[in-house]
Formats: C-alpha cells, structure tokens, sequence
C-alpha cells in the first residue's frame, strides 16, 4: 500500500485482547447511555430491527477482514452489490429466470466477480487498492449499463422473506449473518486457512517460502469476498423490495470502517472476526443513536469517516508505542 | 523493482523518455484515432462545437488529474477530490451569490483546497496511516458535510462576473482550456527540472532511497498533497463558473474519473513513473469516448464500464511492461 507505511506488523495477543475487550466495554457503554437518552432504544424490536438493517454490511465484513489480515483491501464490494443485484432483478425479469435461479445466478455472480479480482492480485500482482478502484468503476458500470438506470419490481411475495421475516422471532437475515460469522470465525481461528491469513499479512514473503499456498489462499478470500456482495445483494433486494443500480454504493466505508474499528490493522497480520462483529455494531448503533437523536442520515457518514480515521490512527499509535517498547 | 525505477530517475534518459513519449504519442493517437472513426460513423461528431465542448466541458477533469498525478507518482493515492471539488464549487459559488468581491469568490476555493489536501497530506506522512484510509474517511466527511449544511440547495442568480470559464482570450481562446494547457506545461516542466519536482519521483520509486539521497519523504508527500488541493481548487474553480447552477452535492464518481485520467495518462499505480502532459490527454480522452457514445447510439450507461475497463488495460498492461523489463536486464 502506501510507501510509507511503517513496518507495524508483529501483535502481540495482549494487545488484541485488551483492543477488543476495551470495544465490547465502550459498547456497553454507549448502549447503557443511548438507553438513558431515548426510552425507544433499549427495546426488543429497536434491537432486532438494527441487526436487520446491519445484514448486508456485516455479510461483507466478514471477507473484508480475511482480506485485510492478508494486507490487501477491496473497494469494489459495494460496486458487486450492485451488479449482483442488477444481475437478480435482470435475469429474473428480462432472462426469463425463475426466481430461485437469478438468486444462484447472482450470488455465482459476485463470486465471478470477486475471482476476476483475485485472479488479476495473484497473477498479475495489481495492487489490491488499484485492482478494486478499478473494478469499483467497472462492476458499477456494468450495473448501470446492463441495467440502462431501469429498476426491477414487482417480486413475488415469498421473495421478501429474507429481507423482512422472522424466524423464531428473530429477522430471517439475522440467522445468515450469525452462521456467518460462527464459520469464519472458526475459519479465522482454528484452521490452517485462518493461520495462513495471518502468515501473509505478518510476511508474505516468509509466508511464500514456507511452502503456504499464498496465492490460491488470497484467491479464496477475494472469491469470498464476492460470494458475500451475492449474498449481501439478495438479502438487500428482499428488504427493500426494489432493485436499482445504485444499491450498495458507499458500502466499502461503512464495511472497512467495522474492520479497523474492530481492531483489525489496515497494514495486515492483526484482527479478529469477534472484533469485526464488536465494531459492526458499534457502527450500526452509532447510526441508530445519531437518527434517534434527529441526525439526518447524509451526517452520519461524517461520524464514520472520523470513526475511519481515528480508529486507525489510535490503533497505529498503540502499535508504534508498543513497538519502541519493545 | 525499486531499483529499476531508480535507474531510471535521471531526467533526459534515452529509456524513460521513450516510455513517456510512447504514452503520450499513443494517447494522441487514441485521441485522433477515435475522432476519426466516430466522425466516419457519425459525421456530426466531429462539429466544432461538440469538439470544443468535449474539451471545454472537461477541462477541470484534466487539471484535477494533474495533481492525483502527483500523488500517485509519490506512491499514494487520493479518493476525496471529487467530494472536495463538490465543497469547493459549493463555497465559491455561495461566496458570489453573497457578493463577495470576485477576486475573493475565486480564490477561496484554491485557499481551502490546499488547507484540506495538507492536512491529509500530513496525516499520511507524519501519522503513517495509509492515503486511502485518510482519503475514504475525508470523502464521507466532506459528502456528508456538504449535504447537511446545505441540505443540496441549488445555487441560482450568480453573478455574470463569476463565470471565469466563460471569459476568452483575444476573442477566440476560452479560459478553461488556457488554464488547463498552461498548467499541464507548468506542472510537467517542474516535475521533470526541478529539484524538488524530482523528489516526488524519488519518493514514489523507493522512499528509503530517498531519504538517504537527502530528500524529506514526508515533507515531499505533504507538498505534494497542498499541490494537488491547489489544483482541485482550480479544477472546482472551471467546474463551477461553467455552471448556471450549483447543485451543491457531490458530484457521483468524479474522483473515479480523476483516477482514470491519470492511470491511463502513463502514471504508474506502482509509483515513481509518471507524466502530467499524459494525463491531460487521457482525460480528454476520456470525455471524448463518454462524448462519442452518444454519437454511435450506445447508452451513455456505459460510461463507467468503459472507465473501469481503461483502468484494468493500462495498469495490465504497465506491470507486464515493468516485468518484460525486468527480465530483460
């Protein structure tokens, strides 16, 4: 990434610990406060319905924080929500295709097009920044163009329950979010996909030479990180009952905002799936308080850009600190 | 590879100057080329007042891409322009229609540019986080910020005086092309002769090397950003004054636009190698090809398809370049 960036790489657990733990108190926190400020926060179905509402960025946060342990980015995941969306309302509309498949066929989709992008990074070696600036005008592109700016409506009733059911009485979204989070969670934690994550962010050329399969693994998580902006793409469709080409720009903030705030460094080799899951709320309740409070909806991306940048600075000057220490 | 490009930092070297002209020559060749077959299919393309527009009417993409030229050749990258121009052009516009005495309404703009793009410039260098975190979280707090005080009012009833784009030299020369082919000349001179032009190539190439060459990485990273805020000033400048009315929002996508010009016009995302006079062509480029989609009956749709897709061909193409280089030697 930039050139200047500092050789802030080894973490030591301790830290990682005490970076989440000190998020998941400062959460309590604020949840404990919002709840004082506003009667209408603290309940069930404030609750539940912030967990619907924070779905589709949160199936992209997974894959973004497998991206950014490996040290690589994608900008391009909001841009393949949209094609993929696109690609489900077109292909069911104008194809011809019953509904099930333009759901498979968008989902194959994203997963094409997260390939596309990991094939270029390995093979080529495009940095992953330039690789998904590019890719985030293509995949947009394309959206607008196969669509001509046209929206799909009119789904079937049953189409609308993953975006606004319940199962249990939790929404349906709600449910794939947590076996998402549960399998790459094991994934990041107790597998050798997940040890192979951290070899390449800490030293990709260690991690070379060791035999690890760096390119097949970076290929999986940006393939991964497409499969999601399907998944992400239908779970949106299904809420708000409309496609457009437009849907998921401006994600890449929020999605990249959860995963630094959750501790995982911008620089590779450090970060949790439990941190990602902290800092996903965090963000999600952060809009959620800012809108009870009567902050409107377009001032709120102000707060998480601060958010951006302050947790990366905070977490980069913990790390120098340490490392001078040390 | 970084020492490849050092080898080729002296200026006037048979091998860097015949990569820099093959760009550019291949851009101005791009650039007939395309009129060429779009005034074949459509002749109606090639009036002098639809190519006068493509040119006028782009201008401030062309001197915006200067400086992410810059930036880009120090090895850093920049996303917020396009929601800075937004502010910029909002803030200029509001100072007119306040009547604030032209010469303030003109340079305001350039003022907060270069303020905005060095604080972010000393961010990225003094705080070591990396431009595209600094320059994401900059983006939603310049859209946001515009959006919530101004709740996207359009701005009406400028003065005449404001219109700059519209003045012309002589009669027959317009401002905004002047502006945009005196600063290409200016900025590529200095980057090529000047000592501290040269730095920002040293930077890029391999920043270690350069600071024991006696060049300040850091100090060469923040200039480099305060020139880019100039030149974001002055392209929100032609932005604005050709407008009969400001949105006051952002407008969508500019900085893809931006970074398109400059990646196509030969500035290697790799850092290091790089020409304005390049970019300014490429973003004319641009503006032809958005123009001429038009004239051959596809949906301007496309238009950020096409982008995306000149992105991934150049930068393709200048990595393979690099490694063919590199085997080579």
């Amino acid at each position: 990434m930039a050139v200047l960036a500092p050789e802030v790489r080894s973490a030591a657990p301790r830290w990682l610990i005490r970076h989440e733990t000190l998020l998941a108190a400062i959460l309590l926190v604020a949840l404990v406060i919002l709840g004082l400020f506003n009667e209408r926060f603290l309940t069930v179905d404030n609750l539940l319905n912030q967990g619907r509402l924070m779905t589709e960025v949160g199936l992209l946060a997974l894959p973004m924080t497998f991206i950014i342990i490996t040290g690589g980015i994608d900008l391009s995941v909001g841009s393949i929500v949209g094609l993929c969306a696109i690609m489900l309302g077109y292909s069911w509309k104008n194809l011809g295709f019953p509904l099930p498949l333009a759901i498979a066929f968008a989902i194959g989709v994203g997963g094409v097009a997260g390939f596309v992008n990991g094939l270029l990074i390995t093979r080529i070696r495009v940095p992953p920044l330039i690789m998904t600036i590019a890719t985030l005008a293509l995949y947009r592109g394309l959206a607008e163009g196969i669509s001509q700016a046209r929206s799909v409506r009119n789904y079937p009733e049953w189409f609308f329950f993953t975006g606004q059911g319940e199962w249990l009485g939790v929404p349906v979204q709600l449910w794939i979010l947590l076996v998402g989070i549960i399998v790459a969670g094991i994934a990041l934690d107790r597998t050798t996909f997940g040890r192979t994550l951290y070899a390449i962010g800490n030293n990709e050329t260690a991690a070379r030479f060791s035999g690890l399969p760096v390119d097949r693994v970076k290929l999986v998580v940006y393939t991964l990180s497409g499969l999601a902006a399907g998944l992400s793409a239908w779970v949106l469709v299904s809420r708000v009952t409309t496609t457009r080409s437009d849907m998921g720009s401006g994600y890449e903030l929020d999605v990249i905002a959860a995963v630094v705030l959750g501790g995982t460094s911008i620089f590779g080799g450090v970060g949790t799936i439990w941190g990602t899951v902290v800092g996903l709320v965090m963000i999600q309740l952060l809009k959620n308080g800012l809108a009870l409070t009567g902050v409107k909806g377009d001032a709120t991306i102000i707060v998480i850009g601060a958010v951006l940048i302050a947790s990366t600075l905070i977490a980069s000057s913990l790390h120098g600190r340490r490392e001078v220490a040390g | 590879m970084s020492s490849i490009v050092i080898s080729r930092l002296r200026p006037g070297e048979g091998g860097a100057l015949r990569l820099f002209a093959s760009q550019e020559a291949l851009l101005a060749f791009a650039i007939i080329g395309v009129a060429i077959l779009v005034g074949l299919y459509n002749p109606r393309f090639l009036a002098t007042r639809n190519l006068a527009d493509i040119v006028l009417g782009n201008a401030y993409i062309a001197v915006a891409a200067i400086g992410m030229s810059m930036v880009i050749v120090s090895g850093n990258i920049d996303i917020s322009v396009g929601s800075l121009i937004g502010v910029l052009a909002t803030i200029s516009g509001s100072l007119a229609v306040a009547g604030v005495p032209i010469i303030l309404v003109w340079l305001t703009p350039l003022m907060v540019g270069i303020l905005v793009m060095t604080l972010q410039g000393a961010v990225v260098a003094y705080l070591r986080i990396p431009a595209i975190v600094v320059t994401l979280g900059m983006l939603s707090i310049l859209k946001g910020g515009l959006i919530s005080v101004t709740g996207g009012r359009w701005i009406t009833d400028l003065p005449q005086s404001f219109h700059l784009a519209d003045i012309e030299l002589f009669g027959i020369l317009p401002m905004p092309v002047l502006i945009m082919v005196a600063a290409t000349i200016l900025a590529a001179l200095w980057m090529r002769y000047s000592a501290s032009g040269r730095a920002i190539f040293a930077t890029g190439g391999n920043a270690e090397a350069a600071r024991l060459c006696g060049v300040s990485p850091q100090r060469t990273v923040v200039m480099v950003f305060a020139l880019h805020g100039l030149f974001a000033g002055i392209a929100a400048l032609l932005f604005a004054t050709q407008l009969k009315v400001i949105q006051s929002t952002v407008p969508p996508n500019l900085e893809l636009t931006v970074i398109t010009a400059a990646v196509v016009g030969g500035v290697s995302i790799l850092g290091g190698v790089g020409t304005v006079v390049g970019s300014t062509l490429a973003a004319v480029l641009i503006a032809e090809i958005a123009s001429a989609l038009v004239f051959i009956n596809v949906s301007p749709y496309w238009i950020h398809a096409v982008q995306g897709g000149l992105i991934l061909v150049t930068v393709v193409a200048d990595i393979l370049r690099r490694r063919r280089r590199q085997v080579g030697e």
